[in-house]
């Protein structure tokens, strides 16, 4: 089976290699040109690339390559232009109080933009893409701020974080009445009725109640109920709420409290970005 | 050169050897099943236990079936080993079926992640690794060994190497598979990608592979043909390299012999080198020179023309299997893994450019003169198709690995646009054209049930395909896209749940695509299963191909 | 062709090895001298391994899947440095047996997800993810929080992990069970002990049910970890060019 069996291939003219497995021949067709060419361009180029970059492994180093940068020197000289675009505004960002950045036509607008840009990856998931929030989690479109609603303050939330890791954070812990017995079901139940009373004048309740409220809750939330800015008390007299939803979770907010955590972002974010982000939180509606 | 032209037998010897080593394993496994603490694990020795059993009784059962003197010869006085390559053949429909529903159902979740139930076994994270084995391993798998099986007979007119062997390495495949599978519903996983089963079902598939390597290489060695046949080179190249890569990939010190979790020995960099080594080769040498080999034997066989070009064949050869190796890093692109790396990975990929297009090339000009054929043979039609496919993914893959488009479509859907124009329109293409083909030769029928449907499924699948991946070409260019889109002050544009959201409509068209890839398949289920039952839909085709084929396959 | 390959077409073996030969060279090319060439890993400080824990977090993390979704490998591109923090150093997975890089990004990179969010937001949204992110695509995860953690072999994790390389003392092996608890309870006794054999570990209860272990736990435990080790304070970017 080998030369001599060669033949012509009737439909081709070409001749066959003479093997014949179960039928299947081989025409001795040579290989395409292009196919040869193009193969050999893309090996010198192979090897070009090779040469101007870093590639291959030695015994205690690697070849570095004629051109010699590699992707991280690339990425931070890109990084290092941005920053240095970026440095008209945020040199000024970094030294300007917050207030003046905001009355700055093109620093707000910058500060804005940058704002909300951080916002989707880095808030949206607790505040919602619309910072309209969840249950726990803040709106930070409306009136009602929990910690204060100045640029100042905002900033000071965002740096620092609320009950966060950093020994800055704004810290204040509402007890849990009933897990830590202070106070009795009966009497969280009649609180409960009192909260309700605050934002829905046909619920009422007794004096006995009343001073229940004064003696454990004003401290942080007030005598009226309208919260207290310094403790990060809630108002409760507003129909804006953090956790209520029913009675069921007043009831457990003041059994066990919540002390829901906003993270320190001091550190994670610079500092330009933290303030673009105050100054855009402040402009979604609420801003004090 | 052995020739064996005698009735095959089995021997009592063998059928005690592998008897006791079964009943071996199942002394192992009853301990294994006492000892852990694991309900996968215990359930994974259950399921041993029985197989074993039951392989226990099917040795001596096959030694009598096997030794009755009603075995027949082929007209050439060969005693094909026929009955594997059936059970092949079933086994591939079964799992291709299951696995490409476990595909659209991953797709529709992807859509509406109410889907996943929020239970352990049905969600995303455990389905994915499933639906990636059951396609590649369980259906592509037994695609390869059934017609592996097949080609190497006939192309070394020698019977399977073996007796009770080939029938191990099936079951065993299938065992493997059913650990492999299960194991992944119940979180039991090696993370690595298409190297997920863990330690025990790795060693499990170690045996059942060499066994394989022994048997394909002994068949060889049976041969009563001078040559090797460019298909086997293929063949032998795709196994025994998947034997290197599984070894070293799936490296790991188990926490204890009897608990199924363990630690691979290679850490962060180097982990994720050696796992892209592996994975990138599982393409190469199972994706790619495996379904090779299918083409190096159906294509000329299906258009009756002789293979293109003989010197192509061995220069694309040597140089696919030499330069794949080396391509692995381009999954790697811009991570911390060291740029020398990286280079080496992008260039030999583009170097890797032409020796893929060398099989692409022999595969059409093969039909050179034989053109016609494609109007009136739509399983012939499938098979050119696949090969285009492959020509086209082979060229996406190679453009893919250049660093500053793979800085776009990494992480994106574009990989799995371009994976599943390999996988459908390749992989599953050459493997359906296979089918068609092996299903009346086997069976011993004048032709297909219906080419009529073959056609039909033909159509119903390609626009499945079409839609499949020009939606994820539109997603994933369109996400990464979005991933680095800037405002004009130089902010990023997108935060990343935005570009979730964006998708979703792509996903539906996807999965819609799915669906009719699977009711093809479906189709093609019936047109088997018909031509097993030896029916006929009486079509009126000019001539019936398969009839003019078929006499030839059984006659040679 | 006249060149003689008819050698390798009727010889089986000599088939074989030269596709041994050709298939080995660029694995070893590549791979070998990653273990060898001493700038594949940066110098850095702050790693550390994992504590059993985070460990075992990072187990369920593997075993539910989340890396089909979610890469841990911040890419050094522009755009990826912006999104998700510092592009990850090699340094940072050293101690990963097996590496989470991940190859596709159905969910956003969590390299540095740690520290990034509170733990009862991870807790919702594990349970729930559509609960705080009405757009997301995430399974959710109930069954994580009403699982009990099997921790009692934790031992032989850390002591495997010891055995392949990951710098864990003996101390740490013995006392895998008790570090796995201490991590949950600020009040515990081995509470010193503990953050003398892990510094910087973050310790407190996670799930929110300080009365039970959960796998929940132990996830969180993991995710809250994840990037805040190095100190990138004192990294030398250019030192590390490669
Ligand atoms: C892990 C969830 C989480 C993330 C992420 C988060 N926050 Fe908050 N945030 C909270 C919670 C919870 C509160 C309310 C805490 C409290 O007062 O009980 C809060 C409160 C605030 C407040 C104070 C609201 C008030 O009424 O005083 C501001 C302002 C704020 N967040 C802005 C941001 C910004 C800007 C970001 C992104 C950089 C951000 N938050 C990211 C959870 C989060
Ligand atoms: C030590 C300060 C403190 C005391 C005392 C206190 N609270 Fe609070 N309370 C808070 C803080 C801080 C919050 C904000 C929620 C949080 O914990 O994150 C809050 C929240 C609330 C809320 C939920 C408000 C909302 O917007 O959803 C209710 C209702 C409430 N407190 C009722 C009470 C009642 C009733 C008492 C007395 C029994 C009380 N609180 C005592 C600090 C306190
Ligand atoms: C089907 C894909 C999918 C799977 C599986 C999945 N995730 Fe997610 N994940 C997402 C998507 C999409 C988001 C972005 C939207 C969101 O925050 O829910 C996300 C977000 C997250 C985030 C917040 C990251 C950030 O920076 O905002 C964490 C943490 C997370 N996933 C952890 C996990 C863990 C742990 C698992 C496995 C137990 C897991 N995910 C499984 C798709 C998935
Ligand atoms: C009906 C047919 C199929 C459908 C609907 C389908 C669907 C899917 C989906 C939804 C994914 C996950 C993508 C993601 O994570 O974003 C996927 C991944 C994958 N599928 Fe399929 N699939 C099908 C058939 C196949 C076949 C036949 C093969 C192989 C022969 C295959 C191989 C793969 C691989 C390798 C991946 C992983 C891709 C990656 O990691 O990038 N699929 N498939
Ligand atoms: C010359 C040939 C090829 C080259 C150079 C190539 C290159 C690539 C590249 C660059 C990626 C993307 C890696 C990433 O960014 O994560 C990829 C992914 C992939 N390719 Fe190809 N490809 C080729 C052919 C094929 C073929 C024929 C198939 C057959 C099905 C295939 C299957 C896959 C799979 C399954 C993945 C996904 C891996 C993962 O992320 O899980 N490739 N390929
Ligand atoms: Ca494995
Ligand atoms: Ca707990
Ligand atoms: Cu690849």
């Amino acid at each position: 089976m080998s030369e001599d069996k060669k033949e012509i291939d009737e439909v081709s003219g070409v001749d066959t290699t003479g093997h014949e497995w179960d039928g299947i021949k081989e025409l001795n067709n040579p290989m395409p040109r292009w196919w040869v060419y193009t193969f050999i361009v893309c090996v010198i180029w192979g090897f070009a690339y090779q040469f101007y970059y870093p590639s291959w492994p030695l015994i205690n180093d690697f070849y570095h390559g004629a051109g010699g940068e590699t992707q991280r020197e690339k990425v931070h000289a890109e990084l290092a232009v941005i920053a240095q675009e970026r440095n008209q505004y945020a040199q000024r960002m970094a030294t300007m109080d917050i207030a003046a950045i905001r009355n700055d036509s093109s620093l707000s607008i910058y500060a804005r933009e940058g704002g909300e840009a951080a916002f989707g990856d880095n808030c949206a998931p607790c505040h919602g893409t619309g910072a309209a929030g969840f249950v726990g989690y803040p709106n930070l479109n409306d009136d009602e701020w929990i910690w204060g609603g100045s640029l100042d303050e905002i900033q000071t939330t965002i740096n620092y974080g609320i009950r966060g890791v950093h020994e800055d954070t704004r810290l204040n812990d509402m007890p849990a009445f009933l897990r830590d017995e202070l106070l009795e079901r009966q009497e969280i139940d009649d609180l409960t009725t009192y909260v309700e009373g605050l934002t829905d004048s046909s619920i009422r309740s007794t004096s006995a109640t009343q001073e229940l409220f004064i003696d454990n809750c004003s401290t942080c939330h007030g005598e009226d109920g309208k919260g207290i800015r310094e403790f990060g008390a809630p108002d409760l007299t507003d129909a804006i709420s953090l956790y209520v939803t029913d009675r069921d979770s007043i009831v457990d907010i003041i059994s066990y409290s919540r002390g829901g955590v906003m993270p320190s972002w001091n550190g994670r974010l610079d500092e330009a970005t933290i303030k673009s982000l105050a100054i855009y939180v402040h402009t979604l509606g609420g801003g004090e | 050169m052995t020739f064996q032209n005698d009735p095959p037998v089995v021997s009592r010897l063998t059928q005690s050897l592998t008897a006791s080593c079964l009943a071996l394993g199942i002394i192992f496994a009853i301990l294994i099943a006492a000892k852990t603490s694991s309900g996968a694990m215990q359930f994974h020795a259950f399921i041993i236990i029985a197989a074993f059993l039951a392989g226990i009784i099917a040795i001596f059962n096959l030694g009598g079936r096997i030794n009755d003197d009603n075995a027949k010869a082929s007209p050439s006085g060969v005693y094909y080993n026929n009955t594997i390559v059936k059970y092949g053949v079933i086994a591939s429909a079964f799992w291709g079926i299951a696995g490409f529903l476990v595909g659209d159902i991953l797709a529709w979740q992807l859509a509406f992640p109410v889907l996943n139930f929020d239970l352990p076994w049905t969600n995303f994270g455990r389905l994915r690794p499933l639906h990636t084995s059951a396609v590649i391993f369980a259906f592509g798998g037994n695609v390869l060994i059934a017609t592996s099986f097949y080609v190497v007979q006939r192309t070394c007119k020698a019977r399977l190497a073996g007796e009770i062997a080939p029938w191990f390495i099936f079951w065993g495949y299938q065992l493997f598979i059913v650990l492999a599978a299960t194991g992944y519903l119940l979180g039991v996983t090696q993370s690595k990608e298409y190297a997920e089963p863990e330690w025990y079902v790795d060693l499990w598939l170690t045996i059942v592979w060499v066994t394989y390597l022994f048997v394909f290489l002994g068949t060889l060695w049976r041969r009563r043909e001078p040559h090797i046949y460019v298909a086997n080179w293929f063949y032998l190249a795709f196994i025994v390299t998947v034997a290197m890569l599984h070894l070293v990939n799936n490296a790991t010190v188990p926490i204890s012999f009897v608990e199924p979790k363990s630690y691979t020995i290679f850490a962060g960099v180097q982990d994720a080198l050696t796992q892209w080594w592996y994975a990138h080769n599982a393409v190469g040498f199972f994706l790619t020179a495996g379904f090779l080999a299918i083409m190096y034997y159906f294509v000329p066989k299906r258009a009756e023309r002789p293979i293109y070009s003989y010197r192509l064949s061995i220069v694309h050869f040597w140089s696919l299997i030499f330069l794949y190796i080396w391509a692995g890093p381009h999954h790697l692109h811009y991570t911390a893994l060291p740029d020398w790396a990286q280079t080496l990975g992008m260039t030999f990929s583009v170097m890797l450019w032409m020796p893929s297009w060398g099989g692409m090339i022999n595969g059409l000009m093969t039909l050179s003169g034989a053109w016609d054929k494609l109007r009136t043979d739509p399983v012939l039609k499938m098979l050119v198709v696949s090969v285009a496919f492959y020509g086209m993914s082979t060229f996406e893959g190679p453009l893919m690995s250049i660093k500053a488009v793979n800085g776009l479509s990494h992480y994106t859907d574009w990989t799995v646009g371009h994976v599943h124009s390999g996988a459908l329109g390749w992989v599953a293409y050459v493997s359906f054209g296979a089918l068609y083909c092996l299903t009346p030769w086997l069976w011993d029928r004048k032709g297909l049930y219906s080419l009529k449907l073959v056609n039909m499924h033909f159509w119903i699948s390609t626009v499945g395909i079409l839609l499949y991946i020009c939606a994820m070409w539109v997603s994933g260019i369109m996400q990464g896209l979005m991933w680095r889109a800037y405002t004009e002050l130089g902010f990023l544009e997108y935060s990343f749940v935005e570009t979730v959201a964006a998708m979703q409509p792509y996903y539906i068209i996807r999965a819609v695509g799915g669906l009719l890839f699977i009711a093809g398949s479906l189709v093609m289920i019936y047109n088997l299963w018909r031509t097993i039952l030896g029916h006929s839909a009486n079509e009126a085709t000019p001539e019936n191909i398969d009839n003019a084929i078929a006499a030839q396959a059984l006659g040679e | 062709m006249k060149f003689k390959h008819a050698i390798f077409e009727k010889n089986s073996i000599i088939l074989l090895v030269g596709i041994l030969l050709m298939v080995s060279v660029g694995g070893l090319v590549e791979i070998v001298p990653l273990f060898y060439l001493e700038n594949t890993i940066e110098k850095v400080d702050g790693m550390r391994p994992y504590t059993p824990l985070e460990l075992a977090g990072r187990n369920i993390y593997i075993r539910e899947g989340c890396y089909n979704c979610h890469s841990q490998m911040i890419r050094s591109t522009r755009d990826e440095v912006e999104r998700y923090g510092h592009y990850s150093l090699a340094a940072e997975s050293m101690y990963d047996h097996p590496f989470l890089w991940g190859s596709k990004r159905n969910g956003p990179d969590l390299a540095r997800v740690g520290n990034k969010y509170s733990d009862e937001w991870h807790r919702e949204h594990m349970i729930k993810p559509s609960s705080v992110v009405p757009e997301t695509i995430m399974p959710g995860y109930p069954f994580l929080a009403e699982s009990d953690l099997q921790f009692s072999q934790i031992d032989k994790d850390i002591k495997v992990n010891q055995m392949i390389g990951v710098p864990y003392t003996d101390d740490q092996v013995l006392n895998a069970v008790a570090d796995l608890k201490a991590q949950l309870d600020e009040d515990s006794d081995d509470y010193d002990a503990f953050i003398e054999r892990y510094p910087s570990a973050q310790v407190r209860d996670f799930d929110g049910n300080p009365s039970e272990i959960t796998e929940l736990d132990a996830l969180i435990a993991y995710l809250q970890m994840l990037g805040t080790l190095v100190d990138f304070s004192i990294y030398n970017e250019n030192e590390n060019n490669r």
